[in-house]
């Protein structure tokens, strides 16, 4: 009760209180809820859409749940299980497979770009709004846009492959394949959006700090190594972070690739962890099961997230 | 100010904004209908060929108001449905269920309206025996579906492409090429070595090996006790081995169903025969387009008739207006509702006396060459045997059998490492 605002709002209370002393109360009640009041929303909201889902998670994993039936308390078996479980590895190897295959060019091509954008050429703005317009469109349209650019017998890219000469790929068939085609469309959704974030940071590195390096005789490539990217440290971990966030979770464009089916292919070539998360508990109805990969993936996540921080630390630092 | 002042403050803030959201949030659903008015929402995946039917039934239904909700695919349909039922709310007044997942939802009656609760002893002339059991809960137990359709057996054929072939073309020439499976595939043989520019002769094994089975009449990957006999049951063994052949023998154009190679193959021509349960119909005429009228016929299929698909609406205990939601359904499933539905989208009756209606029998398709479509399927319809399907049909059959048959196809696995693959999912999709 020592802060300054608090006390000048006791003496304007005090002013009031010689007249009415009830209504000097709620003025000193105004004042002192009234902030808790104004930031309640967020953790309202955080606590129905955000606490409330991840604890219910966690209860519900716990269980041999069948979604529309019995709910019995199995304790960890469903963890257990999860690691004997060659499919939900299966399913891990897909994931961080696509997560690199896409996000390992995707951060260097918006490295690059960033760099181009933020050189005086023309119609600057026109390139710098250009880049975002991939992350506006609708992922489903993505997936189904670009399902048909890898369909084996009608798809543009074999089109492409077979006039050059060569064997049609089966894009869904293969492990590899598949991977590419879905890091590509990974990679043309989310380019853009990090070369804005990394432009952003670039403008925000002084100035003199370039002049001085050419000065000295740095051409533009060692300025770029030596300045721009140290410099952009923090905000490449922001980048990788969020993909890395974003990669794990990855689910849309596979589902859309393989025709909407949970399966990732005859063999599983491409089923991520969330697509056989759905599977699960959507598909087979093992509701705690499918709580329990949840759970796991978080903690993948977490675990991914810190291994990246301190590689990119190291990297850039 | 102490700790628990300032958390109740907190606390007090939080409950406040809370309730001002629920405030902010209007249930629509709840409010009471003033005017006597009902609003239903039918629930199916694909095209039930309802249409023309709802809209006969608002005109003379004045204060009923009918949306209709469809999802494609099945596999999307079922998991949406699931989520509706454990959620309490959001599923349809009346909605679909098909074969393969009906067992499975058979566990759960209580999800279901007991339609004999709401009169419906007296439809039962209306169904095939067979039909209205599959309907119930066990003998003596609720009712929670009446029949729509049921899937009487066909092949349909490209007439350009056979034309191109040097096969013949007219539906009753091409019905006496194949009087088995073996024949089948010689006739796909000889279509291949015609280099028609087809990437092959029927679309995938997939659809070959689920005639097949419909055709077994018995029992498929469970018995009639509800156990997995997928590895032991001969009709699925020989089902597989057909289809085996039909890869070796470069029958197959290797296009998964569904896929965008599959939509795509219809307009294009890359495979001349695909099987067709009636409720197809409507799928190959949707995925030619108008550009390709006229060039599809329909002829018998090999190995005898059979039943493959079909389904069933139900009401959903969580329906506000189960009594109006009854009544619809009844009229979408009545004789006269289901010649309409076959007209529109072509899901074959499970009506006896609809199949006996000189106005069904009588139907042809213009799109098909004008094919007696009310004959081809009509007859023999009412002979039709049920294959017992287990609780899990759908899932062994869609996430077990057909992805180790593509993969067969796609050159990823020998037939014996598939064969193993399959049971292996078979056991893990069962459980």
């Amino acid at each position: 009760m020592t802060s300054s605002s608090v006390v000048r709002a006791s003496a304007a209370a005090q002013a009031a209180g010689a007249r009415d002393p009830w209504r000097s109360r709620l003025t000193r009640a105004d004042v002192r809820f009234a902030p808790y009041f104004f930031i309640a929303p967020f953790f309202v909201m955080f606590a129905i859409f955000g606490a409330f889902p991840l604890v219910y998670t966690g209860w519900v994993s716990l269980h041999d749940w069948h979604l529309i039936g019995d709910h019995t308390f199995i304790g960890f078996a469903n963890y257990t299980a999860l690691f004997a479980d060659p499919d939900f590895w299966n399913a891990l190897k897909n994931t961080v497979g696509i997560f690199v295959l896409a996000t390992v060019p995707q951060l260097m091509m918006a490295l690059g770009m960033a760099n181009l954008l933020n050189r005086k050429i023309r119609a600057r703005t026109f390139f710098r709004m250009g880049v975002l317009i991939p992350n506006v469109t609708s992922v489903a349209a993505v997936g189904i846009v670009f399902g048909q650019l890898f369909a084996r017998d009608v798809g543009l890219v074999n089109y492409v492959i077979t006039s050059l000469g060569l064997d049609a790929v089966d894009w869904q068939a293969n492990t590899w394949s598949s991977w590419i085609a879905i890091a590509t469309m990974v990679d043309w959704r989310w380019t853009g959006y990090n070369t804005l974030i990394l432009l952003g940071a670039m403008q925000a590195i002084p100035k003199d700090l370039f002049e001085a390096a050419a000065l000295d005789g740095a051409s533009p490539w060692q300025q770029f190594w030596r300045i721009t990217v140290p410099q952009l440290r923090p905000t490449l971990v922001f980048t990788v972070i969020i993909s890395t966030i974003g990669g794990l979770q990855l689910f849309t464009e596979p589902v859309i690739f393989g025709n909407g089916r949970m399966l990732g292919g005859t063999l599983g070539q491409f089923q991520t962890v969330t697509m056989y998360m759905y599977e699960t508990a959507f598909q087979r109805f093992q509701y705690g099961y499918g709580a329990a990969i949840a759970w796991s993936l978080f903690g993948l996540i977490v675990v991914f997230s810190a291994v990246n921080l301190l590689i990119v630390r190291r990297a850039a630092g | 100010m102490s700790q628990t002042k300032r958390f109740l403050a907190v606390t007090v803030a939080a409950v406040t904004a809370m309730g001002m959201v629920g405030a902010c949030s209007k249930n629509t659903d709840t409010k009471p209908a003033a005017d006597g008015q009902v609003n239903l929402v039918v629930d199916t995946f694909g095209d039930f060929g309802y249409k023309a039917l709802v809209a006969q039934y608002q005109q003379d239904h004045p204060n009923v108001k009918v949306e209709l909700r469809s999802v494609q695919k099945l596999d999307d349909y079922k998991p949406k449905l699931t989520q509706y039922l454990a959620a309490g709310t959001g599923a349809g007044d009346v909605v679909a269920l098909e074969e393969g997942i009906l067992n499975e939802f058979k566990t759960q009656p209580q999800n279901f309206v007991n339609l004999l609760d709401q009169g419906a002893a007296d439809q039962q002339g209306n169904f095939l025996p067979w039909k209205w059991e599959l309907g119930r809960v066990g003998a003596d137990g609720p009712l929670i579906g009446l029949g729509t359709d049921v899937g009487g057996l066909a092949v349909c054929y490209r007439k350009d492409l056979f034309a191109k072939a040097g096969l013949p073309t007219d539906r009753e020439a091409v019905s006496k090429l194949w009087p088995g499976w073996d024949e089948f595939i010689t006739t796909g043989k000889k279509f291949a070595a015609a280099n028609t520019g087809a990437k092959g002769f029927v679309d995938s094994v997939t659809t070959s090996f689920s005639a097949m089975l419909s055709q077994a009449g018995d029992t498929n990957f469970y018995d009639r006790d509800n156990k997995l006999i997928a590895d032991s049951n001969p009709v699925v063994r020989q089902a597989w081995d057909t289809s085996m052949k039909m890869v070796s023998e470069g029958v197959s154009a290797k296009v998964p169903t569904w896929s965008k190679d599959w939509e795509a193959g219809f307009k294009n021509g890359s495979f001349a025969v695909t099987m067709c349960p009636s409720w197809m119909l409507g799928i190959i005429k949707t995925n030619s387009g108008a550009a390709n009228a006229g060039k599809w016929d329909v002829a018998s299929v090999p190995g005898g008739g059979g039943n493959w698909g079909g389904s069933w609406l139900a009401v959903p205990t969580q329906s506000k207006h189960p009594k109006e939601a009854y009544e619809l359904a009844k009229f979408l499933t009545a004789p006269e509702g289901q010649v309409a539905a076959f007209k529109e989208a072509g899901p074959l009756p499970s009506s006896p006396k609809a199949l006996d209606d000189p106005a069904f029998l009588a139907l042809t398709n213009d799109y098909f060459s004008n094919a007696p479509v009310g004959k081809i399927f009509g007859t023999g319809a009412k002979s039709l045997k049920p294959v017992v399907l287990g609780p899990k049909h759908q899932a062994v059959k869609e996430r077990a059998f057909e992805p180790a048959l593509q993969a067969v196809e796609q050159g990823k696995l020998t037939p014996d490492k598939a064969w193993q693959q399959a049971l292996k999912s078979a056991v893990k999709e069962a459980k």
